[in-house]
């Protein structure tokens, strides 16, 4: 087949149509060449007869009607290998730290440099034998990235069963080495190296099972891990006004959470907050390995200025390195901040080709869209044995802060969590400013149910005197009642809300939480001696006090344990029995059966 | 290149097509109609269709004029000769001055690199409490002043200007009042800051192309001297008027609107311009503070509500005061720790009161009863709002922070306040009785 060649002729914003001479395929990478050193990377988006619709990665200011279009056969792909991990790549998978040193301050049009390095040497492991019959996704053998085991796989595109006819032995390689060649059924041999391609729209799904998400993915954020959790291989979104926390959400879950691997997608908001992630995690050292976080962090960084096509490309990157990984058996979290930059990138694109827009001038597709893109986690069983996970936990940007929308409502009908963040609570700054009321989640926690739905019982019943107190005064309420209040405002203040950047407080590991939990709840189940609302109010204030003390010591510290004393002698004071049927619950939690 | 195109196919709007070849996307064009001479801007190519948009609107222009392709994209002057000057939205002299045309540079170029960028660092003082207190300004910071017309948003910019350390001033005027950008000029000119200032202005009754064209010209100079090492300080007045005219020209283009008429697009537009706002290593910053007037006072419009999904905080500007609830200076947890040790303490703990003197207003206004609790709130409220928020109040961070703990020792006594004991025994003020507060218990 002669290669198909092109002709832009019509140019609309970032749309290029081109008049082609032979095959196009959808999805096909192609170059518009607008001088002779420089060429546009686009992508085909529609095709009709011997014309193409072409959207461009990049301004495309200066393209002319007549400038010569190449086509390249493939769709658009990431490349795989040793190396990911560290990176910080744009949405396309240009390593920006080594487009810096080339084109120094600013981002140049149609520079694309490699997005792993040709001349690292990496220790390879085998792990078949000559004569070995493998597939696509089975390990050839390994070779040691930062703390992890990187398996080396046949390349996920190889079609059918094939006979492993040389392999390499110990030794160092670079990716582009030969490691394996296997020989297909007509006797053909491939060449295997460390490093291949794979199309990011297209799910990795060499697994032999797909299962159901009920581990905890442990964030070390209370209000996440007890009452709203995540599991490993599940989704959820952060929906939420501007300024009410979305980003340093997922910027504390980027540090904290019990995953092997995070990946970062900032898709469409500001350069400065990757900035932050960029300098501050090489610092930090992730607790789990004793090596810096940035050594299980890749980042893929397309933000608010940068241009609108590679944005809506970026979360595919993402999700297919974090599916890469999966098939090495590993658990990886993808956070992606904003998904609504990326529905609104499609947005435009939709509009360009002039289709029938849908509710707010979204695509009528941009649903499935979100759905497929969620389905792409999950836990699955892989051929050898081992488990891994992708997590996906996007943000949404809704217009107004107002959750009836259309990306909001099209990714709570899939998503299996929903951390909904509130303008009232970042406003009188509790944070984490997720609403305890109307967030939710399906996925089961690290905490006892039945225990934990006492405590959101409160929270209920304490918000509906809360309500009403509003309009007949505290004077006007029972004793009964106000203590009820107190006991929600007490959950809150010293349970559910979190301060981000304290050193201990910060992040909370899962056997604190059901530590401190049990204390909680024996406060909140007690029956109280408090003779009058003044009594109660000074309690509280007590209480919460010494609480948030006990909360600020370091775990398993003579200090801890003389703040929990301070806290459980207070509530002797004044405990005079305890709520029958949190008896019974605490009864059953021991035994083992809500869990 | 220079080759002329005499057949205008179609006028609509600010639109006009042309048949013609060679021509290249964003490529300026000269058109020359009797009313005169305007730029145009290449926005669609299809085959040998050429669309462009006309600075001066399509008003006036007739299918018989002169179309004239000058072989390159939208440009600005930039050199120090620019310093004192004042132009228009296609970068022409509105102050009668001789044009300017040496070292000609693109406008709305690519953006920075994000690994090349560096965490802000270093506060700009202007001598607001509200600001420098509560909501601290940062160098390299993007942040609009969210307010509603009628309000003295153009004073508190001016304001800034004069009292920011800064090397360059960059004012981008859409839709100014001809009165607000002479206030503007004469500020400027009083406080002798004129020969550091350039202006690009587009008044109200300015073509609406050139108001989109605006803060690309201002900040595209900015970018310049930012490399130059200059700390530049870029104000956009009033960013709603912008975003408007963009909603015009996508209407008259029939794009699909996606929200209250503005096209999809709108975050993306704004964002690239707000991105801007820059600290390069080794080299100079722009710090880029706006208006973005609210129609409706409703922040959840489109403009003020993609505003703030983009800037690093915003000011909320209310009854002649910048309000110390919703305004928010992202920025400001990367400075405050180094000014002075009372800095965040006493902010944090002076809202906390403010909010509950609120709460007892509120209480008042229902007609519950007031305890003693709530009539020392009340005062509180009150002096702090006089001594604090009064935007007439000028005095530096520390004064401010002094003043601050006055009016506290006014109003409780240390241990009502909430703040630490040591921080109260060190700044609490001498001729109030501090009693022995050390290892008092603070609720
Ligand atoms: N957990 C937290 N602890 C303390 N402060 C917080 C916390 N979350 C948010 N904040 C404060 O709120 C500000 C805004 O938070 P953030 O940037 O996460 O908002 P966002 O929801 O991502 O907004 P946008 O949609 O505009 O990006 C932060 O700069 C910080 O000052
Ligand atoms: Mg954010």
């Amino acid at each position: 087949m002669a290669e198909t060649k092109g002709n832009v002729l019509g140019v609309n914003g970032n749309m290029v149509t081109v008049t082609v001479d032979g095959e196009v395929a959808l999805n096909e990478v192609g170059y518009i060449h607008i001088s002779d050193d420089t060429r546009l990377k686009s992508e085909v988006i529609r095709v009709q007869g011997n014309q193409a619709e072409m959207q461009v990665f990049e301004q495309t200011r200066g393209i002319g009607v007549g400038d010569t279009v190449s086509f390249t056969r493939e769709m658009l792909a990431v490349r795989v290998g040793p190396g990911l991990l560290g990176q910080v790549y744009d949405g396309l998978q240009n390593p920006l730290p080594q487009l810096a040193e080339r084109c120094g301050f600013f981002l140049d049009r149609g520079v694309y440099l490699d997005a792993l390095d040709h001349n690292a040497k990496w220790e390879f492991n085998p792990s078949v034998e000559e004569g070995a019959r493998v597939e696509a996704g089975d390990t050839l053998g390994t070779v040691q990235e930062g703390i992890f085991d990187h398996r080396i796989m046949v390349p996920f595109s190889v079609p059918g069963t094939m006979t492993v006819s040389t392999i390499k032995g110990v030794g160092s390689y670079t990716i582009d080495d030969t490691v394996a060649e296997l020989q297909d059924e007509h006797g053909k041999n491939h060449a295997c190296t460390m490093t291949f391609e794979w199309p990011v729209k297209r799910p990795i799904s060499l697994f032999e099972e797909r299962m159901k998400p009920d581990e905890p993915m442990i964030t070390k954020v209370r209000l996440l891990d007890t009452f709203f959790p995540v599991a490993r291989g599940g989704t959820y979104c952060i929906p939420g006004p501007f300024g009410a926390g979305k980003t340093v959400l997922q910027q504390i879950t980027s540090r904290h959470a019990e995953v092997d691997i995070v990946i970062i997608a900032a898709c469409g908001e500001r350069a400065g907050e990757v900035v932050e992630t960029l300098q501050e995690f090489p610092e930090l050292t992730d607790p789990r390995t004793g090596r810096t976080l940035m050594e299980r962090t890749v980042i893929i960084c397309n933000t608010s200025s940068m241009p609108v096509a590679a944005r809506e490309a970026s979360v595919y990157t993402a999700v297919t390195i974090a599916e890469y990984y999966r098939q090495m058996g590993l658990n990886v979290l993808l956070l992606a901040d904003s998904t609504s930059r990326w529905a609104q990138a499609m947005r435009e694109m939709s509009g360009r080709l002039e289709e029938i827009p849908g509710e707010e001038a979204f695509p009528a597709y941009l649903e499935s869209v979100i759905a497929s893109f969620y389905e792409r986690a999950g836990v699955v069983r892989l051929r050898d044995g081992s488990i891994g996970s992708v997590t996906i936990g996007g943000t949404v940007s809704p217009a107004g802060g107002n959750f009836e929308e259309p990306v909001t409502q099209a990714t709570l009908k899939v998503v299996g969590a929903f951390h909904g963040l509130s303008r009232e609570r970042s406003d009188a700054r509790k944070y984490p400013s997720i609403h305890p009321l109307e967030s939710w989640s399906k996925y089961p926690g690290a905490i006892d149910t039945g225990l934990v739905e006492y405590c959101r019982d409160i929270l209920r019943s304490g918000n509906e005197v809360d309500q009403m107190m509003k309009v007949v005064g505290e004077e006007g309420t029972s004793l009964e009642d106000y203590i009820t209040y107190q006991k929600s405002e007490f959950l809150d203040s010293v349970y559910l809300q979190q301060n981000s950047f304290d050193p201990v407080d910060g992040a909370v590991t899962v056997e604190r939480q059901r530590h401190v939990f049990r204390i909680v709840f024996d406060i909140l189940s007690a029956e109280l001696d408090l003779p009058n609302k003044d009594d109660a109010r000074v309690y509280f204030n007590q209480l919460r006090q010494r609480f948030l003390d006990y909360n600020g010591a370091e775990w398993d510290t003579e200090e801890f344990r003389s703040t929990e004393e301070d806290v459980v002698k207070l509530l002797g004071q004044k405990r005079t029995s305890t709520d029958p049927r949190a008896e019974e619950l605490r009864r059953q939690a021991d035994a083992g059966v809500g869990a | 290149m220079k080759k002329i195109y005499s057949q205008i196919q179609q006028i609509a709007g600010n639109v006009i097509t042309v048949r013609a070849e060679g021509v290249r996307y964003g490529e300026l064009a000269l058109v020359s109609s009797r009313h005169g001479r305007s730029l145009a801007e290449v926005i669609r190519l299809n085959g040998d269709e050429v669309s462009l948009q006309v600075y001066f609107g399509g008003r006036g222009i007739s299918t018989g004029d002169e179309v004239q392709f000058l072989g390159h994209p939208m440009q600005v002057s930039f050199s120090e000769n620019l310093m004192g000057r004042i132009f228009n939205g296609s970068g022409e002299p509105r102050d009668n001055g001789p044009a300017l045309e040496e070292e000609m540079i693109e406008i709305g170029g690519p953006s920075v690199n994000p690994s090349k960028r560096i965490l802000p660092s270093k506060m700009i003082r202007t001598g607001i409490p509200m600001i420098d207190v509560f909501n601290t300004l940062v160098e390299s910071q993007k942040l609009p002043i969210f307010s509603v017309s009628g309000e003295p948003y153009n004073q508190v910019l001016s304001r800034i200007a004069m009292q920011a350390e800064v090397d360059l001033i960059i004012l981008g005027g859409m839709g100014l009042k001809y009165d607000d950008f002479l206030y503007f000029r004469d500020q400027l000119q009083a406080g002798g800051a004129m020969d550091r200032t350039i202006f690009f202005v587009h008044t109200a009754s300015d073509p609406i192309v050139e108001c989109i064209m605006v803060p690309d010209m201002a900040l595209a100079v900015a970018e310049r001297f930012a490399l130059q090492g200059k700390r530049v300080l870029v104000l956009l007045t009033d960013m709603t008027n912008f975003a408007d005219s963009l909603k015009e020209i996508a209407i008259t283009m029939e794009q699909v609107p996606s929200n209250r008429g503005y096209p999809g697009d709108l975050y993306s537009q704004l964002a690239s311009r707000y991105e801007k706002a820059v600290d390069f290593q080794g080299a100079g910053s722009i710090t880029t503070l706006g208006v973005t007037t609210m129609p409706g006072d409703d922040v959840t419009h489109p403009v003020p509500d993609n505003t703030g999904y983009i800037t690093e905080g915003q000011y909320y500007l209310r009854n002649g005061r910048i309000e110390p609830f919703g305004s928010l200076s992202r920025l400001k947890q990367m400075v405050n720790k180094d000014t002075r040790e009372d800095h965040r303490a006493l902010m944090d703990g002076m809202i906390r009161l403010y909010a509950n003197s609120k709460e007892s207003v509120e209480k008042r206004s229902m007609g519950f009863r007031m305890s003693e609790w709530d009539n020392k709130l009340l005062k509180y409220g009150e002096i702090f709002e006089e001594r604090m928020m009064d935007l007439s109040v000028n005095r530096p961070l520390e004064e401010a922070l002094d003043v601050g703990w006055e009016i506290l020792a006014e109003c409780f006594e240390p241990d009502e306040t909430g703040l630490r004991s040591q921080l109260l025994s060190k700044f609490w003020p001498a001729n109030n009785d501090v009693g022995n507060i050390a290892g008092q218990e603070t609720a």
